[in-house]
């Protein structure tokens, strides 16, 4: 380890480890967060909840979106894995069903960042 | 960026490290492993959460789900349900006492609705033995912006404005004492840190070191820069083993980053830190006393003047804050006075953490903005007393402080209301007594421990209380007199006025305080001869009720002294004759009354 060397170092070296505390301070405050919830049953996990979910957290990053992703139970939906939901500040909380890699990325880049409907969500009335 | 995507925090303060949560830690480690999942989650050993009653805790994030009383064989349930699949394990989450339900995170808990945690600010949320973390969290910005930023009379600016007092127990205005050090020329000045947290049941100073040592290595920098020393000394008592492994750690650590050592963040600026070790002597958190025992002579008190700001370790000027009052330092910096002092009442600023024991629902380590009532603090913060009885006191201060009552249950809580109650906030013991606690007994025990902790320098202390103690034992025996009442009182005051150093003077606090509170419970031992409590033992008396009894003879089975015999009495109804206690022979350890089923056994 080289030592810090002065005040803008110190600072720098903050923003490299900052990440490292990252998933434990969104957890403080959720809410204030998009929260992306991915139901990962046994059905989720077969249909690939998990690669989905690693897949959406990086290209989260990517799109430098504020997001915190947490594993819920299933949700029921299970001719519809993987299911994620999507609750974002002030809106109302959005479920899409038989999310895969590609319509990962239209979620967030579409749905989260531009706010435009995208298809396969669940609509209430079947919740 | 990393790739874990959960983090799992586990206690590893010395509570719930007593019930075995290092092996929660490896469990969680191993099992993962099995999984394939050690890339995915991050086990971390953290400091105390506070939650101490529903230890040990092991906290789930990002989704905050907070597990208490987790066992070793747990583990595996976690990870399978809730680490795989996302299921939370109900069973393991905390229940709400008055709704029965299932609370899963922290922010929702009464326990912590109510709390400010600023000093306590990353315990429970860091590993305190990876000062990246630290770093993550902000940690050393405020040194570097002192050293950078600021000149050494800024900082001491800083500190008067913000109002932060002494959190050790007599509350002196922490800026004013280091500018009283900087003003003072020497070639030499020392930067003391007092973690000699000697209150029974007091444990604060130990959770800050355990949780965010780095904090504490921070602050005492930043004061060394403020009053112009190079080095810190540490004095922290040797019961203290894991808050003084991790804070060897940081020091270790710190050096090797370099905000500790010569030219600190290229600034030119040295500071180093070394600790001394204590015995564990109540009387060695007086400051004279503790400088005393680093300089390897007795740990006894001398008189001030000479302050240590002026005269201090090896005669030199030295700056002694306790560990608590080190912890508020770097955040002040960081957000400002302005910010730390709109927390508080008007002459008491910021937070107090306080250790809440006894008779009390949430036994624990809280923090809570100066100005908050006991009320709230028993009653939604503790989740009230124990068992649904009534509450009766409470004991701030440990044995300097005294007892407060119902009657101060709304009354704001600060070093000022805490004194005019006959209290004080000392280092924020807050011990929670009920109908079954004995006042004069309370009392008796706090005044044992004086004399025990007594260093024996001064008359007033190392033999009024002594003095003080047997009339208080004469008392609970049921011999006390009215005059020895009045006795009691006038000699607690001349101690006080007396006594040289601060454990001598506020050693009669316990005595004057449950006097002043609860006189007629004082009276009732000398003139009945009763204990309303049921505490001393030399003022019970243990009798059958013949008419409940029915004569099963359990009682005289479990009797360690042959003391229960059979009448011959049958009370109408039942078949055999009801049993008697002899009580010349009753030694009075209640076995009987635990193991009567039918409530014919009472005590009066």
């Amino acid at each position: 380890m080289t030592k810090v060397k002065s005040l803008a170092d110190l600072r720098a070296l903050r923003e490299k480890l900052s990440s490292s505390l990252e998933v434990r301070e969104k957890g403080e405050h959720p809410e204030q967060l998009v929260q992306v919830r991915v139901a990962m049953g046994t059905c989720g996990i077969a249909a690939g909840a998990k690669e989905v979910m690693e897949h959406m957290m990086q290209k989260a990053h990517e799109l430098k979106i504020d997001a915190v992703f947490t594993q819920e139970p299933c949700m029921g939906y299970c001719n519809l894995e993987p299911t994620i939901e999507i609750c974002m500040p002030g809106k109302e909380t959005v479920v899409f069903g038989k999310v895969d890699n590609h319509r990962a990325d239209e979620i967030l880049q579409r749905y989260v960042l531009q706010g435009e409907m995208v298809d396969g969500i669940i609509p209430a009335k079947q919740q | 960026m990393t790739n874990y995507n959960t983090h799992i925090l586990i206690c590893g303060g010395t509570g719930c490290k007593s019930s075995n949560s290092e092996q929660i830690v490896e469990n969680f480690k191993s099992l993962l492993a099995q999984h394939n999942m050690q890339d995915e989650v991050q086990v971390i050993k953290t400091g105390c959460f506070g939650f101490c009653e529903q230890g040990p805790i092991v906290k789930v994030m990002p989704d905050n789900t907070f597990y208490t009383q987790v066992k070793p064989e747990d583990v595996q349930r976690i990870v399978e349900e809730h680490i795989i699949k996302g299921r939370k394990v109900t069973e393991l989450l905390y229940t709400n006492p008055e709704t029965q339900k299932h609370v899963s995170d922290s922010k929702h808990m009464e326990f912590y609705k109510k709390q400010v945690r600023i000093a306590l600010r990353n315990c429970g949320f860091i590993d305190p033995e990876n000062i990246e973390e630290s770093i993550a969290r902000g940690g050393y910005e405020a040194l570097g912006k002192c050293l950078t930023e600021m000149t050494p009379e800024e900082v001491i600016a800083v500190m008067k404005a913000s109002g932060l007092r002494g959190r050790g127990g007599a509350g002196f205005p922490t800026g004013l004492k280091w500018e009283l050090c900087a003003k003072n020329k020497a070639d030499q000045k020392y930067v003391i840190c007092n973690a000699d947290e000697g209150d029974p049941g007091a444990f604060m100073d130990r959770s800050i070191l355990e949780g965010d040592p780095n904090s504490i290595v921070e602050a005492m920098a930043i004061c060394g820069y403020a009053i112009g020393a190079t080095k810190g000394l540490v004095y922290i008592r040797a019961e203290y083993p894991l808050a003084i492994d991790r804070l060897k750690i940081a020091i270790n650590q710190a050096r090797e980053y370099g905000m500790l050592g010569e030219d600190i963040m290229g600034t030119g600026f040295n500071f180093d830190i070394e600790l001394r070790y204590g015995a564990g002597a109540f009387v060695c958190g007086e400051e004279t006393a503790l400088i005393h025992s680093m300089e390897g002579k007795r740990g006894e008190p001398t008189l001030k003047p000479p302050f240590p700001a002026v005269s201090g370790y090896m005669g030199k000027p030295s700056n002694v804050n306790n560990v608590e009052t080190f912890a508020n330092v770097p955040v002040i910096i960081t957000k400002g006075a302005e910010w730390f002092s709109s927390i508080g009442t008007e002459k008491s600023k910021g937070t107090k953490v306080f250790a809440l024991a006894g008779q009390i629902n949430n036994v624990g380590l809280i923090e809570v903005p100066m100005g908050i009532t006991l009320r709230e603090i028993i009653y939604e913060i503790g989740g009230g007393i124990k068992g649904g009885r009534q509450f009766k006191a409470v004991q701030t201060g440990g044995p300097s402080g005294g007892c407060l009552t119902t009657r101060h249950l709304d009354t704001p809580i600060d070093y000022d209301s805490l004194v005019a109650a006959g209290s004080m906030m000392g280092s924020g013991g807050m011990v929670v007594m009920d109908e079954t606690s004995c006042m004069p007994a309370i009392a008796k025990f706090y005044l044992e421990f004086t004399c025990e902790e007594s260093c024996g320098k001064c008359t007033p202390c190392r033999i009024g209380n002594k003095r003080l103690c047997e009339i208080l034992d004469k008392i609970t025996r049921g011999e006390g007199t009215m005059d020895d009442l009045q006795q009691l009182r006038n000699l607690a005051s001349v101690i006080k006025d007396t006594a040289l150093c601060g454990l001598g003077q506020t050693s009669p606090n316990p005595v004057l305080s449950t006097l002043d509170n609860f006189w007629d419970e004082y009276v009732e031992h000398v003139k009945d001869k009763k204990c309303r409590a049921g505490v001393c033992k030399k003022l019970l008396s243990y009798v059958i009720d013949p008419e409940k009894c029915i004569g099963c003879g359990k009682c005289a089975k479990g009797c360690p002294t042959d003391s229960i015999t059979r009448t011959d009495y049958i009370a109408p109804g039942h078949k055999l004759a009801s049993m008697v206690i002899n009580s010349e022979k009753c030694i009075k350890c209640g076995a009987c009354l635990s193991g009567c089923k039918f409530g014919a056994i009472s005590v009066q």
